[in-house]
C-alpha cells in the first residue's frame, strides 16, 4: 500500500478551491438572511407558485446525493472492486450533497428558526415527516458505511452497512418522490410512477456527478484515470441516462392518453412558453440526446467527452426538475372541470414565476456547500480511490 | 400535549415543595398556585357532537363580493390582488364551456372532514378541530408550503412580507401559511361567520351538520347541493347549490 | 467553619444588591396595572408557561375564556401612553425582554395594542 500515496490536492489549488466554493456558501446565506428580513417577497414565489428555485436545487442535490451512491452499492452489495476502490468517494459526495440540498430546505421555510419544531414534532401521516426521518437516517447510514471502509479493524462490517446503505437510498428517493406523488388534486404529481422515476434519475444524475467530482479531482492531482474504469462507469451512466428518458416518457405518454390529463401535457409540451422550451431543448436535447452521443459515438468516449456529458446531465436534471416542479405548479388546478374559471387568485389562470437572484443565490449555496463539504473532506481524508493498475 | 405535561409536572414539583418545605417563600407561591389550578377547567373544548358547515346559494352571486369584503375587514386582510397577497375568500367566476351557461361564488377553504393540507402537514400545525374547522396552528408552521401544493382549491394563501396592525383575535404573520378560519373567533363567541352574516342574499347559511334539526341539515336533506371536487372523496364541510 | 459560611452568604447578599443597583433592573411601564391574575413574582417566572398552555387550549380546543391570555395581559399592561406593550424602552414587556435578552417572538403575529383602544379608535 506504501506506493500507492493517497490523492490530494497541493495547497494553491486547495486553498482557492475552499476560498471559491465559502464565497458561493457565504452569498447563499446572505440570500437566506435577506429572505428571512424581508419575507418571500424577495424571490418568485407566490401563492400559485408556491415552491420555487430554491427547490429545484434542493431537490436535484437530495436526489443525486441518492444516485452517487450508486458507485458504493455496486463495489459492496455487488463486489465490483473497480468501484469499490471509489466507494468512500461516494459516500463523501452523498454526505454533501444531502447536506447541501437540506440546508436550501431549510432555509427556505417562511420560518427557518423554527427548525427545531420541525424535529420534535412528527405528524405521522406527513411524507415530509417521514423524509425528515430518512434524511438524517441517510447522514447516519452513510457515515457508518465510510466508517467501516476506512476503519481496517471495521472492514468486515462493510458489506453490511454497503447494504444498510443500498435500501435505505431506496426508501430517501422513493420517499422524495411520494412528496409529490401524494398530491391528489395537482395535475403534474399524484401518480405512483413517479418514485420508480425518481429513482431511476437520481441513478443517471448521480452517475453524472461522481464523474465530475472525480474526474475534477484526477485533474487538479494531475492524475490520469484507468481508461478501464472509464470505460465501465461511461457505459453504465449511458444505461441509467436511457432508463430514466424511458420514464420521463411514461409518464407523459400516460398522460396522453387520459382526456383529462390532455390539456396539462399541452402546456407542459406545447405551448407552455418557457416551460417546453425547457423541456425539450435543455432536457431533451442537451440533458439526454447530445450526452448520449458524447457517450456512445465510436469517435468520442473519451475522457474529455464525458466529462462534457456528465455536466450536460447534470443540466438536463435541472431542467427536468424546473419544469416538473415549477411548470407543474404554474397549470392551474382543476377546481371546477368543464368550466372556463376566472377569479382574483389566479383560478384557471398560468401562475406566473421569475426567479430572482436571492433564491438562485441560495440554491447556489447549497452546491457550495456540497462542493466546500468533497473539497475539505477530500484533502483531510484518504477518500480518493488509490489507483491501482487495471482492477479485474 | 407536551406543554400540558410540562405544566403539571410543575405543579406535582410545587406541591412536593410546599409539602416538604417550609418558610416564607411557600406562603408567597401558595396564592399563586391556587389561581393557577382555578383557571383550568373553566372553559369548555370544543366537540366532535358538533360539525359546523356552510351551504351557500349561488344563484345571487354574480353581482356581489360583500362577503370577501366582509371577510377582509373581520380578519384584516388588505384585500390587495397581487399574486402574493393573502385571500381567503375569493370570488370566482365560471362559465360551462359546453353549454356557455355562467355563475359566480365564493371560494375558501372547504373545511374537509379529510383534509389533504393535515394529512401533508409535517409538523401538525395544520390541523382539524373537534368541530370540523381546519386550522393553521401558526405556533407551530414552519413555512413549508406543502400544504399549498396539497389543497386541491387552492384555498391557502402564504404571508409573503411582515405585516403591521393585526386584528387582536386574528393574529397573523410573516412566513406561515393561513387560510379561512371560518372565522372561529366569532364562532367561539357564539357569532356565525362574518361572510355569512354579511351576505345580503342570506346565500351562506351556516350552521351545525351534525345537527338533524339544523336549519343547514334540513335544506340539505330537502334540496341538491354539490360538493367541490366530490371524487376526491374529501367530504367537503362546504356545499354548494346552483354550480 | 459556620462562620465562614456566614461570612460568605453575607458577602454574597451584598454583592447582589450592589447588582441590582449597578446594572439598573428595567423601570416598566404597567400601563393600568391592578390586580394581576397571578402572584407578579410567579407570574415573571412561569407567565411564558401559562401563555404556551393557553394558546394551545385556545388554538386547537377553542378555549377561549382562560385568564392567562395574551389579550388580558395586554389589555391590563399596555401602557397607557401608546397603548402598547413593545416599542419603547420601558415598554411592559420589551424592557423586560431586552433587559434579560430574550427575543419575543409574540407580536410579529398578534396585536401588541390594547384591543379595547383599537374598538374605540375604528368606531370614532
Amino acid at each position: 500500500m506504501a506506493n500507492h500515496s493517497p490523492l490530494r490536492f497541493k495547497n494553491r489549488v486547495f486553498y482557492t478551491l475552499v476560498a471559491a466554493g465559502g464565497l458561493v456558501v457565504l452569498m447563499g446565506l446572505y440570500a437566506a438572511h435577506m429572505m428571512e428580513g424581508h419575507g418571500h417577497i424577495i424571490t418568485g414565489m407566490n401563492n400559485q407558485i408556491v415552491w420555487g428555485m430554491p427547490h429545484v436545487f434542493a431537490i436535484f442535490l437530495i436526489v443525486s446525493a441518492s444516485g452517487v451512491l450508486n458507485v458504493s452499492s455496486i463495489g459492496s452489495v455487488f463486489n465490483k472492486p473497480a468501484y469499490k476502490a471509489r466507494a468512500p468517494l461516494a459516500g463523501l459526495l452523498s454526505i454533501a450533497m444531502l447536506a447541501g440540498g437540506l440546508t436550501v430546505l431549510m432555509l427556505d421555510l417562511g420560518r427557518p428558526d423554527r427548525i427545531i419544531v420541525a424535529m420534535t414534532r412528527f405528524n405521522p401521516t406527513s411524507v415530509f415527516a417521514w423524509n425528515i426521518f430518512l434524511y438524517s437516517g441517510m447522514f447516519s447510514a452513510v457515515a457508518l458505511y465510510l466508517w467501516t471502509m476506512m476503519e481496517k479493524r471495521m472492514n468486515p462490517w462493510s458489506k453490511p452497512a454497503g447494504l444498510l446503505v443500498f435500501v435505505w437510498r431506496f426508501v430517501l428517493t422513493t420517499g422524495t418522490g411520494v412528496i409529490f406523488s401524494f398530491l391528489v388534486a395537482r395535475q403534474a404529481y399524484g401518480t405512483a410512477i413517479l418514485p420508480p422515476m425518481f429513482i431511476v434519475m437520481s441513478f443517471a444524475w448521480g452517475m453524472a456527478v461522481f464523474h465530475v467530482a472525480q474526474s475534477s479531482i484526477y485533474e487538479w492531482n494531475e492524475k490520469l484515470l484507468d481508461p478501464y474504469v472509464q470505460k465501465r462507469m461511461k457505459n453504465l451512466m449511458g444505461v441509467l441516462v436511457i432508463a430514466a428518458l424511458y420514464f420521463v416518457a411514461a409518464y407523459h405518454l400516460t398522460n396522453l392518453y387520459f382526456a383529462r390529463q390532455t390539456g396539462f401535457e399541452r402546456f407542459i409540451l406545447l405551448d407552455g412558453g418557457v416551460y417546453p422550451l425547457v423541456f425539450w431543448i435543455g432536457y431533451f436535447l442537451l440533458g439526454n440526446l447530445l450526452p448520449l452521443l458524447l457517450i456512445y459515438h465510436p469517435a468520442l468516449g473519451k475522457s474529455k467527452s464525458i466529462l462534457f456529458a456528465s455536466l450536460l446531465i447534470i443540466l438536463g436534471g435541472f431542467c427536468f426538475l424546473y419544469v416538473f416542479i415549477i411548470g407543474g405548479q404554474a397549470f392551474p388546478l382543476s377546481i371546477f372541470p368543464g368550466y372556463q374559471v376566472t377569479s382574483s387568485f389566479g383560478d384557471g389562470a398560468i401562475g406566473l414565476y421569475q426567479p430572482s437572484l436571492p433564491e438562485i443565490m441560495l440554491g447556489m449555496g447549497g452546491v457550495g456547500i456540497a462542493f466546500l463539504i468533497t473539497t475539505i473532506g477530500v484533502r483531510v481524508l484518504d477518500f480518493v480511490p488509490h489507483e491501482l493498475p487495471k482492477s479485474a | 400535549m407536551s406543554d400540558t405535561n410540562e405544566i403539571s409536572n410543575t405543579s406535582e414539583q410545587r406541591r412536593q415543595f410546599l409539602k416538604t418545605s417550609v418558610g416564607a417563600a411557600a406562603v408567597a407561591i401558595a396564592p399563586g398556585m391556587l389561581m393557577f389550578d382555578m383557571a383550568h377547567g373553566k372553559s369548555e373544548a370544543v366537540s366532535g357532537k358538533v360539525r359546523w358547515g356552510m351551504l351557500i346559494n349561488t344563484a345571487n352571486c354574480e353581482d356581489c363580493d360583500k362577503c370577501v369584503k366582509a371577510c377582509n375587514k373581520e380578519n384584516g386582510l388588505s384585500g390587495g390582488l397581487s399574486p402574493t397577497d393573502s385571500q381567503w375568500v375569493r370570488k370566482v367566476e365560471l362559465k360551462d364551456m359546453r353549454t356557455g351557461r355562467s355563475l359566480a361564488l365564493p371560494m375558501m377553504c372547504q373545511h374537509c372532514a379529510e383534509p389533504p393540507c393535515v394529512d401533508v402537514c409535517p409538523t401538525g400545525a395544520s390541523f382539524k378541530r373537534a368541530d370540523g374547522i381546519v386550522l393553521v396552528d401558526k405556533h407551530i408552521c414552519i413555512g413549508c408550503r406543502y400544504c399549498m401544493m396539497a389543497c386541491p382549491y387552492k384555498a391557502r394563501s402564504f404571508v409573503h412580507e411582515p405585516l403591521h396592525d393585526q386584528k387582536p383575535d386574528v393574529p397573523r404573520g410573516k412566513g406561515v401559511v393561513e387560510s379561512c378560519t371560518m372565522c372561529v373567533q366569532r364562532i367561539d363567541k357564539g357569532l356565525q361567520p362574518a361572510c355569512a352574516e354579511a351576505c345580503p342574499n342570506k346565500s351562506i347559511l351556516f350552521g351545525n351538520l351534525n345537527d338533524p334539526d339544523s336549519e343547514i341539515s334540513n335544506k340539505m336533506r330537502t334540496q341538491a347541493s354539490t360538493q367541490v371536487r366530490a371524487d376526491l372523496g374529501l367530504d367537503t364541510g362546504l356545499r354548494y347549490q346552483g354550480i | 467553619m459556620s462562620k465562614l459560611f456566614a461570612l460568605l452568604a453575607i458577602l454574597c447578599m451584598c454583592a447582589s444588591a450592589t447588582a441590582t443597583e449597578i446594572y439598573g433592573m428595567p423601570k416598566l411601564d404597567i400601563g393600568k396595572g391592578g390586580q394581576c391574575v397571578a402572584d407578579p413574582q410567579w407570574m415573571r417566572k412561569n407567565h411564558m408557561r401559562v401563555l404556551f398552555q393557553q394558546r394551545d387550549e385556545t388554538v386547537h380546543q377553542g378555549m377561549r375564556d382562560g385568564k392567562f391570555s395574551l389579550k388580558n395581559c395586554i389589555e391590563c399592561h399596555a401602557s397607557l401612553r401608546d397603548n402598547s406593550v413593545i416599542g419603547r424602552a420601558d415598554s411592559f414587556c420589551e424592557g423586560c425582554h431586552s433587559f434579560e435578552a430574550v427575543k419575543i417572538d409574540c407580536f410579529e403575529c398578534h396585536s401588541s395594542k390594547r384591543s379595547s383602544s383599537l374598538v374605540q379608535g375604528e368606531s370614532k
